[in-house]
């Protein structure tokens, strides 16, 4: 079966949509008047494209920050720290009153990068800005289940995030992202710095909950007719599958927090020892939400590549349930897991327990790796920017998940804990693999989300530039953290003085090629208007237009094939001359769309 | 959702009441939809409040276990009688906001909105009686007492004797707050933190809940009649919400007052 039909308007709730007087057939971002017209309907809208692009916008500002936080940490790391004859040499963050100084304000700056990356560009890059533009056009919706709701977690993010912006503001704080006790809780007990970063992040978490919530109640009630579950592209199970853990992670890290704030303004003793309290209490808190959460991180990053691999070999995804089983499986598997962060803080026979979950994980991993690849065999692999950030992320991801491996193993972990190879480790998943797939992600879905095509050659360029980069800023850190170097330090001994080097070189090739992104999209916004499916891909979000209007379609989809049958069906708005469909003799199932 | 059979009637001025004009949001086919939509948004809400609260009870079985007797100790000045009429309190207003609903149900109208009021009514008793009873006592020693007993003998009193002050009664505060004079294990701040931070936590939920009932009450009075037979979402909502709301309190009260 390969067609779809628009209904005949005789859905309930369809025919009295049409009561307001604006144009419902535009661009979904047409303007509304003038220019403060405009600001205030942005600024109130519920409609999920236009908070999926202030997402989006938000996002990039943050991840611009958190990067310049990055490349000041790396050019401290250029020079070991020295005094030679009195003179101190090497420190970029000089400091009259001393190292000790100059190291503080590293330690701040090491901080800053990872709360702003972790809580202010990875969370909500994919889920909350890709999926909120995404969820309901794949699903054949109007928009989510709560728009309103909607509307809330995107101010509710602002809001968390103006607090964590004060926070820095008043100097920062440097207790390591991870807001351990008694860092946390004892350092600047004067200052109210730490209690507004430990604020956004507890305010931010409140939005993810929220978004979770919705993307879960309109995965739930607004498909498509026709949509099953297994009908559904595998970026929504992606997306279902984090939000069930945004919803239920979420909140424990939301108490821990609060507690977290109470105990530094009453000074009651539950995680600091100094007041009687456990520290160790606070890491169990602190990673039974954060590990789930590097699957908020990685799941949705996994659903892009889950869309662009079928999409650009043209090929029908192998082992579709095997993958949308994965997810659930990752989130099931996730909550059982988190004591690996703690293994040198557990007793021995929690950390085997630990340890031995852990390896779990890695067999649904490895399943949607070997998925892939099976996909890319045979197919007729489009080589353009987003199929090529794929082949990236299977490339960077697998190093990733692999060196899980040997921190998760015990006896091999306690050499490496608090090394550099766990913070290469994490940048290969965190960014090898969430970010690369956000910026492909962003390349497959550019034409969509802003009807203009953006230009191969310099996209193409521009990833080639962030793979080089990354590697060379990376896979150098593997190398330090097995010799020994630790993390957390602005001074080191010589012997590592090499590797910091490449890898801080390595760091501004990422800075270029990023940049090349940057003017490339910018320059595509005059650039060529995009046709309504450019890639020739079968899921709903093509079926609308390009960029979609505001309701989404003009006509409610019922789906009658599913979102990967290519060679089966013709794809929305192409013709069989250029998607040839594979077992059939042509012309036998060309297919109409209204 | 229910399928009673009912008659629509006109409010003042010929108007239709709200719940007949009820439009259901347009991204949704119908209005069952919304609903189901609401209910499955509503108890996602609800789990995420116990995790919340989850953090409580854990934090409360660790330190029973590292500190038994500052938790022993500070579980007996808790006065079980305090804690249970508030049980039961809570208890009635889970009754009355149920059968509220029923009656929204049933469009009758006057019975809901009267279940409404005795709901909320249950919720500031609640919060009155946390607030003169237990904390403002333990906090300052200033006791609260309607019947003026101690109005011009030799204590303390204020407000025509409405509150009386006992020595050495007061300063069991959470924290660096912490002053009460006769505490016999360093560790008894621990238990009021705990105590606080639970029974506040608590409190501020209730105090959510009855602006949420408030806001349905709002809307179905006269002349508005947002609520009946074809539509009663909101009411179902603020219903689910007031419901975990009373179960946490289910497992906070023995938790705090009974185990010693
Ligand atoms: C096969 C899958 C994975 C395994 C077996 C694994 C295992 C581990 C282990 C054992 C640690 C603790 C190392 C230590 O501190 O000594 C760790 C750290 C970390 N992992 Fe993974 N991991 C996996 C995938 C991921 C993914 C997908 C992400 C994120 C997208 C991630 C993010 C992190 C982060 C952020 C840390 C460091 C946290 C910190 O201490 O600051 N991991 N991983
Ligand atoms: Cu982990």
């Amino acid at each position: 079966m390969s067609t779809l039909h628009p209904t005949s308007g005789s859905i309930p709730g369809h025919a009295d949509d049409h009561h307001d007087h604006h144009d419902h057939h535009g661009p979904y971002y047409q303007s509304k008047g003038s220019f403060w017209t405009n600001v205030w309907d942005w600024c109130t809208t519920v409609d999920h494209k236009k908070i999926g692009v202030m997402y989006l916008i938000a996002v990039l500002i943050f991840f611009f920050i958190g990067g310049v936080l990055a490349l000041a940490v790396r050019t401290e790391l250029l020079e070991p720290v020295r005094t030679v004859a009195g003179q101190v040499t090497g420190q970029f963050f000089k400091s009259d009153e001393g190292i000790g100084k100059g190291n503080e304000i590293y330690n701040r700056l090491f901080t800053l990068h990872g709360a702003v990356m972790v809580f202010m560009v990875i969370i909500p890059s994919v889920p909350a800005a890709l999926g909120n533009f995404l969820l309901p056009l794949m699903l054949g919706a109007k928009d989510v289940a709560f728009p309103r709701l909607n509307l809330l977690s995107w101010y509710i993010y602002f809001f968390g995030s103006m607090f964590a912006g004060l926070s820095i503001y008043f100097g920062g704080v440097d207790t390591g992202w991870t807001f351990y006790t008694p860092y946390s809780t004892t350092t600047d007990p004067d200052q109210s710095r730490v209690i507004l970063m430990v604020l956004g992040a507890f305010i931010m978490g409140f939005s993810s909950i929220l978004t979770g919530l919705n993307f879960i109640v309109t995965v739930h009630k607004l498909r498509a007719p026709g949509m099953g579950w297994f009908d559904m592209p595998l970026f929504i199970w992606a997306i279902y599958a984090t939000s069930i853990i945004q919803v239920l992670a979420t909140p424990v890290i939301g108490i821990t927090l609060l507690l977290l704030i109470l105990e530094r303004v009453f000074h009651i003793g539950i995680f600091d020892p100094g007041l009687g309290g456990d520290p160790v209490l606070f890491q169990h808190f602190f990673w039974f939400y954060s590990h789930p959460v590097v699957y908020v991180m990685i799941l949705p990053g996994m659903g892009i590549i889950s869309e662009i691999i079928p999409v650009h070999a043209h090929k029908k995804i192998f082992g579709y349930r095997a993958i949308a089983f994965a997810s659930l499986g990752i989130t099931a598997v996730s909550f059982l897991v988190w004591g690996h962060h703690m293994f040198s803080s557990s007793t021995e026979l929690a950390a085997t327990i630990f340890s031995a979950l852990t390896f779990l994980v890695a067999i649904p991993t490895a399943v949607k790796v070997f998925n892939w690849i099976l996909t890319l065999y045979k197919g007729s692999i489009a080589m353009n920017t987003p199929m090529l950030y794929a082949l990236i992320f299977l490339f960077l991801f697998s190093i990733g998940g692999l060196t899980g491996l040997p921190l998760g193993a015990l006896s091999t972990d306690l050499h490496l804990t608090d090394s550099y190879f766990v913070v290469a480790h994490f940048h290969y998943v965190m960014m090898g693999g969430t970010i690369i797939a956000f910026v492909g992600g962003l390349h497959h879905w550019w034409p969509k989300m802003t009807g203009r095509m953006y230009n191969e050659f310099w996209g193409m360029t521009g990833a080639i530039l962030v793979f080089i980069g990354f590697n060379v800023t990376f896979f150098t850190q593997f190398i330090m953290g097995v010799q020994g170097m630790p993390r957390r330090y602005a001074t080191y001994v010589d012997t590592f003085q090499i590797w910091h080097v490449v890898s801080t070189i390595g760091s501004y090739i990422l800075l270029v090629g990023f940049l090349v992104h940057l003017f490339n999209f910018i320059a595509s916004l005059r650039g060529r208007v995009a046709p309504a499916n450019p890639w020739g891909a079968l899921s709903l979000e093509w079926y609308a237009a390009s960029p979609p209007i505001e309701h989404n379609f003009e006509h409610e989809p019922i789906v009658k094939h599913g979102p990967y049958d290519y060679g089966e069906v013709v794809p929305f708005h192409c013709s069989e001359e250029d998607y040839p469909l594979a077992d059939k003799p042509a012309g036998a199932s060309a297919h109409t769309v209204h | 959702m229910s399928t009673i059979d009912f008659k629509p009637g006109l409010i003042q001025g010929g108007r239709a009441p709200g719940y007949e004009t009820y439009k259901h949001a347009s991204h949704f086919r119908t209005k069952d939809e919304e609903f189901d939509a609401c209910k499955t948004g509503m108890w996602l809400f609800l789990a995420t409040e116990v995790l919340l609260f989850a953090g409580i009870f854990v934090w409360y079985s660790i330190y029973r276990m590292m500190y038994p007797d500052a938790f022993r100790n500070g579980s007996s000045y808790l006065d079980w009688r305090w804690g249970g009429l508030n049980t039961v309190v809570l208890l009635i207003s889970s009754y009355t906001m149920a059968m509220s609903i029923n009656h929204f149900q049933h469009n009758r109208q006057k019975e809901a909105r009267r279940n409404l009021v005795i709901t909320l009514v249950c919720g500031a008793l609640f919060v009155a009686i946390k607030l003169l009873m237990e904390y403002i006592p333990k906090m300052t020693g200033w006791h609260f007492d309607p019947t003026m007993s101690h109005a011009g003998g030799e204590a303390l009193t204020k407000f025509g004797g409405l509150f009386y002050f006992e020595q050495g009664y007061g300063g069991k505060l959470p924290g660096i707050l912490f002053s009460y004079p006769f505490a016999t294990d360093p560790h008894e701040n621990m238990w009021w933190s705990l105590y606080y931070t639970g029974t506040g936590l608590h409190a501020a939920h209730v105090l959510i809940g009855m602006a949420l009932i408030a806001r349905v009450w709002w809307f179905s009075r006269p002349g508005v009649e947002n609520y009946g037979p074809k539509h009663y979402t909101g009411v179902e909502m603020a219903g689910l919400y007031w419901h975990i709301v009373d179960l946490i309190w289910i497992f906070l009260f023995p938790l705090l007052y009974l185990i010693h």
